[in-house]
């Protein structure tokens, strides 16, 4: 399917045309339209990773957003202090699905906001005296706590408390790890920085501190994935009946001693490669680990996936991955033979994260859909020259859309559905748009692996083929038969 | 759908199959658990008295608190006016957690901008970001205003709104007569309320001084006989109709002084248009002329009423929020007393059918324990309800209640409330406490109902207790904010609720021979 690339450029253009002149100088550099040429070399011109500009209503989140919401929240044998005022704490609460096994507030501490609900007394004299007493009554409180992160809210920063002091010395008292965070939500542009941070905190605080009892040469992890609505389960049981040992899960139903061991692996398997990218890059460098990403959307990225994971291995796991091919092919198979037909043509437009507007286009298109305009909310260069090869000519690229662009795009494209995030999804039913929210797959799930696909198919077709959006009064069909339009 | 055998099954049952369950238990060896005999006598220890003592006697940790931060309660009450933007100063992420976090309550779209600041703006301060922002802004979304507040970081570094508004005016980035409200919303002080609070005295008070009218209340200059109506931070778009009903019934004029219910109970209709529904603005100026306000939620409201009472020079009325057939009627006598207007005979035959519903209903209720939950205007309303139905309140959180010894009113109103009935005679109110607190009063001291917002399903759940869904935020079930829980109407929609839940419950743990057609 090839779009018309000049047509979308003018498009693009004119929607740009709203802003005052600085701020669409700056919107402009965030938008490419695909071309056979960029797609070949798979170089792009879009601008990412900066600041968005004030006053816009972009999609983005902050550092705390990225480093607590999405990175340390999910461990659930320790305990995630929000250190500061009361909010962040509130609206990172469980939000984000990331399932867990274990006892809610006895071993597991996931869906729970533990937070030092800073008063103007902590601002003014600083929170540190008062942190370390939240540490101790951590302890009473959670017998069972592995460790605590100290996950910094902005006001942290700019009264210069000293977290990193507080935790060394409550660490030597508590005796567990204790790992301060320094992702206060005014550093960097978006949600990536507290990625990277949590990341290094990861690297400096627990990476290494634990043995395995025994090593072997199939010993992988899964790096990059959160367990949203159940993912990470359904990657893992593929992963384990192709006769790999996986012997730590990051984050989503994660544990301390995961992290700790992780090092101990023979191969890195990532699958968000934005959020984690900074980790198997040092697990390469500092224990030579070797790593893979990988893409378990959709079955034609899923079997692309297996194969390139099982040719780093030997003859058996190489065989037992295509014995599992054969095995869920006709599965898949069937899958699509029953929803392609229904979705075939319909046009897609993705702005989701950092890396799923990217994936998950595979999946699409298993189901005859054209995407045909994806873009991030906090993604980087490598990023968009990743997702280009991957789009059709006159496929818009987007970093960092506001809800104005999104908006007039989905109008002026004919989109058949939308996938982003909460913030945007009740528009679109004002709209009358079909929409999956999938940053949390629209409290469904799980999309990985065969298990998730299957759940994927049906969802999609459920919203693009719902009766319910014939229901709403378009201005065309509310006028009455025989009057003129 | 055609049947096909396709197996689809989503994560409530996937993970139910041997293989998931297989694959759990494999898992362990790598989590270096503690033993299941360890996990059961914390768990055992954790709904302990001797837990619990040590979970009060917590000093500074706050787990699982039921309140959110001042700019949330202000992005609320900038949408209760006519095309007005939410503009909120400082990092994004707030805004981002704003706009998620009410639109999981209301499932609408919440529209509200930033100001973007990042660590340059924390070094030099916020005004270029605001310039920007505000020009921004107002080309893209084309407010009639813009409604500024501020988060913790902008508050820290002490960015001074009032003239970086005036300089943005300066600059040419906003016409000079295009209003730009704000107010101050540090996120360490109070909460969501204390918010909704600051914005609403902000957009009143701003309107009313730029218009150059001068307050003469009562004198009826541009509003007839009208009430100003304050509803506050109202989760539930279902009392905005149902106050407009009741007044519309006393056949009285009145201005909604912040009405949010356009923008989180728009249609669909194939467009969206960002704003929907709100106040008027030019009504603010001429609401001083009103002859009285009327407050719904007196501890919400505290600044806007000392406001209207000292600058309006206005006769304010505040009253928490109107739940119950007490509660009810104490809304009536005082629109009947403010206005002069008897009360409608529509309204008092259908105090009589609510109250008629409550008689059937008393006998599945009467004498149940239940715990509260929610903010401080809300938890009297309930505990009102409570007690003339015959359920009995018995541990009451409030986390955002005064903390302060001296400026406990709502726990003083609250105990003296209990204290009026004998079935409130067992009550305890806990005001400051959070969830976890809650959690060991269900576990040690056992309720039979729970009453409160989504967030207690988790106490709830430990305690084994039915939660009915009442407040903010309700993130777990849908349509809840569309039916009232205020008037009389609202006694028999929340009446329905409860009773419901109980009577489900006695189906579902029947014997057998007592799975009853009647009830």
């Amino acid at each position: 399917m090839g779009l018309d690339i000049e047509a979308n450029k003018e498009l693009v253009e004119e929607i740009l045309e709203a802003y005052p002149v600085k701020a669409r100088k700056d919107r402009q550099k965030h938008f490419q339209v695909s071309t056979q040429e960029a797609i070949d070399c798979g170089t792009c011109a879009v601008k990412s990773n900066i600041k968005s500009r004030p006053g816009v209503m972009t999609p983005r989140g902050c550092a705390y957003a990225g480093s607590k919401g999405v990175v340390w929240g999910p461990i659930k044998d320790m305990v995630h202090i929000s250190h500061g005022p009361v909010g962040c704490g509130q609206y990172s609460w469980g939000t984000r699905r990331n399932f867990a096994n274990g006892t809610l507030g006895i071993d597991n501490f996931t869906a729970m906001q533990v937070t030092s609900d800073f008063q103007e007394t902590d601002i003014v004299f600083g929170g540190d005296k008062k942190l370390e007493v939240i540490m101790r009554e951590i302890t009473e409180m959670f017998p069972l706590a592995k460790g605590i992160s100290v996950q910094s809210e902005c006001p942290v920063g700019l009264i210069g408390d000293d977290i990193e002091a507080v935790s060394k010395k409550m660490s030597k008292e508590l005796d567990m790890p204790i790992v301060p965070v320094r992702c206060e939500g005014f550093r960097g542009v978006s949600q990536s920085l507290g990625h990277h941070i949590a990341n290094d905190a990861i690297r400096d605080f627990v990476m290494g501190r634990a043995e395995l009892a025994e090593t072997g040469p199939y010993d992988v992890n899964i790096i990059g994935d959160y367990n949203i609505g159940g993912d990470a389960w359904a990657s893992r049981i593929l992963l384990e009946e192709m006769g790999l040992r996986i012997i730590a899960q990051w984050s989503g139903d994660g544990s301390l001693n995961e992290l700790e061991v992780a090092h101990k692996a023979k191969l890195n398997l990532i699958h968000c490669h934005r959020s984690m990218n900074y980790m198997v890059d040092h697990m390469e460098k500092a224990y030579g680990i070797p790593w893979i990403e990988y893409n378990f959307f959709g079955p034609t990225k899923t079997y692309e996936s297996l194969r390139a994971i099982a040719a780093l291995f030997d003859e058996t796991i190489q065989e037992n991955c295509e014995k599992m091919i054969a095995k869920h092919k006709p599965v898949m198979d069937a899958i699509i033979n029953k929803f392609k037909p229904r979705l075939e043509n319909k046009k897609v437009m993705l702005m989701i994260g950092g890396l799923r507007s990217r994936h998950t286009i595979g999946a699409y298109e298993d189901l005859g859909m054209d995407i045909v305009a994806s873009g991030y909310e906090f993604a980087h260069k490598d990023d968009y020259e990743k997702m280009l090869p991957m789009l059709n000519e006159g496929t818009i690229v987007m970093d960092d859309p506001t809800a104005y662009e999104l908006e007039e795009l989905t109008q002026r494209l004919g989109v058949d559905l939308v996938g982003s995030g909460v913030k945007e999804k009740y528009v679109y039913h004002k709209m009358g748009v079909p929409f999956r929210q999938m940053h949390s797959w629209d409290y469904s799930g799980p999309y990985h692996g065969f298990d998730g696909f299957k759940v994927f198919a049906k969802d999609m077709d459920m919203t693009v083929n719902s009766p319910v959006w014939n229901l709403v009064n378009k201005k065309e069909k509310i006028q009455p038969e025989g009057a003129s339009i | 759908m055609s049947k096909d055998n396709l197996d689809i099954k989503d994560n409530n049952n996937l993970f139910k199959e041997e293989r998931y369950v297989q694959q759990r238990e494999n898992k362990k060896q790598f989590e270096a658990p503690c033993s299941e005999q360890e996990t059961a006598e914390a768990l055992a220890y954790s709904k302990s008295a001797e837990y619990m003592e040590k979970n009060f006697d917590r000093k500074s940790v706050v787990i699982n608190p039921h309140k959110a931060c001042q700019p949330l309660g202000s992005v609320m009450a900038a949408l209760g006016f006519e095309k007005t933007l939410p503009f909120v100063h400082g990092s994004q992420g707030c805004n981002a957690y704003f706009r998620s976090h009410l639109s999981r309550h209301f499932k609408e779209p919440t529209p509200s901008v930033s100001s973007s600041m990042t660590e340059d703006a924390a070094v030099f301060g916020g005004m270029t970001n605001m310039i920007d922002g505000l020009e921004n802004s107002i080309a893209l979304y084309k407010p009639e205003m813009v409604a500024v507040c501020t988060t913790c970081m902008a508050e820290v570094i002490g960015d001074d709104l009032n003239s970086f508004i005036g300089n943005a005016r300066i600059k040419g980035a906003i016409a000079e007569d295009f209003p730009v409200a704000f107010c101050n919303t540090p996120s360490f002080v109070g909460s969501h309320i204390t918010g909704y609070d600051a914005m609403l005295k902000g957009i009143l008070s701003y309107l009313y001084t730029r218009s150059g009218i001068q307050a003469t209340p009562g004198s009826g200059e541009g509003t007839g006989e009208k009430l100003n109506v304050m509803l506050g931070f109202e989760p539930y778009t279902g009392n905005f109709a149902e106050m407009r009903k009741i007044l519309n019934a006393f056949d009285t004029e009145y201005t909604i002084l912040g009405d949010h219910s356009g923008n989180y109970d728009s249609p669909a209709t194939g467009e969206y248009e960002y704003y929907y529904g709100g106040t008027k603005l030019e009504d603010v100026p001429l609401a001083a002329n009103a002859l009285g306000t009327l407050s719904l939620q007196k501890y919400t409201l505290k600044k806007t009423q000392e406001y209207i009472s000292g600058t309006w020079k206005q006769e304010i009325s505040a009253l928490s929020t109107p739940l119950g057939i007490k509660g009810t009627d104490k809304l009536l006598e005082t629109i009947s007393e403010m206005t002069g207007l008897p009360i409608p005979a529509s309204l008092t035959e259908e105090r009589g059918r609510v109250v008629d519903a409550l008689m059937d209903s008393h006998p599945y209720l009467h004498g149940k324990r239940v715990a509260l939950v929610g903010d401080p205007d809300l938890l009297i309303g309930l505990i009102g309800l409570c007690l003339e139905i015959g359920m009995e309140p018995v541990h009451i959180v409030c986390s955002n209640g005064e903390v302060d010894f001296n400026d406990q009113k709502f726990k003083i109103e609250a105990e003296a409330l209990l204290a009026s009935s004998p079935y409130g005679s067992e009550a305890t109110v806990h005001i400051g406490k959070d969830l976890w607190h809650m959690r060991s009063l269900l576990l040690t001291d056992p309720v039979d109902l729970a009453i409160g917002s989504s967030h207690l399903k988790f106490a709830a759940k430990d305690a084994d207790v039915p939660l009915i869904r009442v407040g903010f935020p309700i993130f777990d079930r849908h349509h809840m904010h569309r039916y009232p829980i205020i008037g009389y109407q609202g006694t028999l929609n929340l009446l329905s609720l409860i009773v419901n839940t109980v009577l489900q419950q006695l189906d579902d743990n029947n014997s057998g021979f007592n799975f009853e057609l009647v009830r």
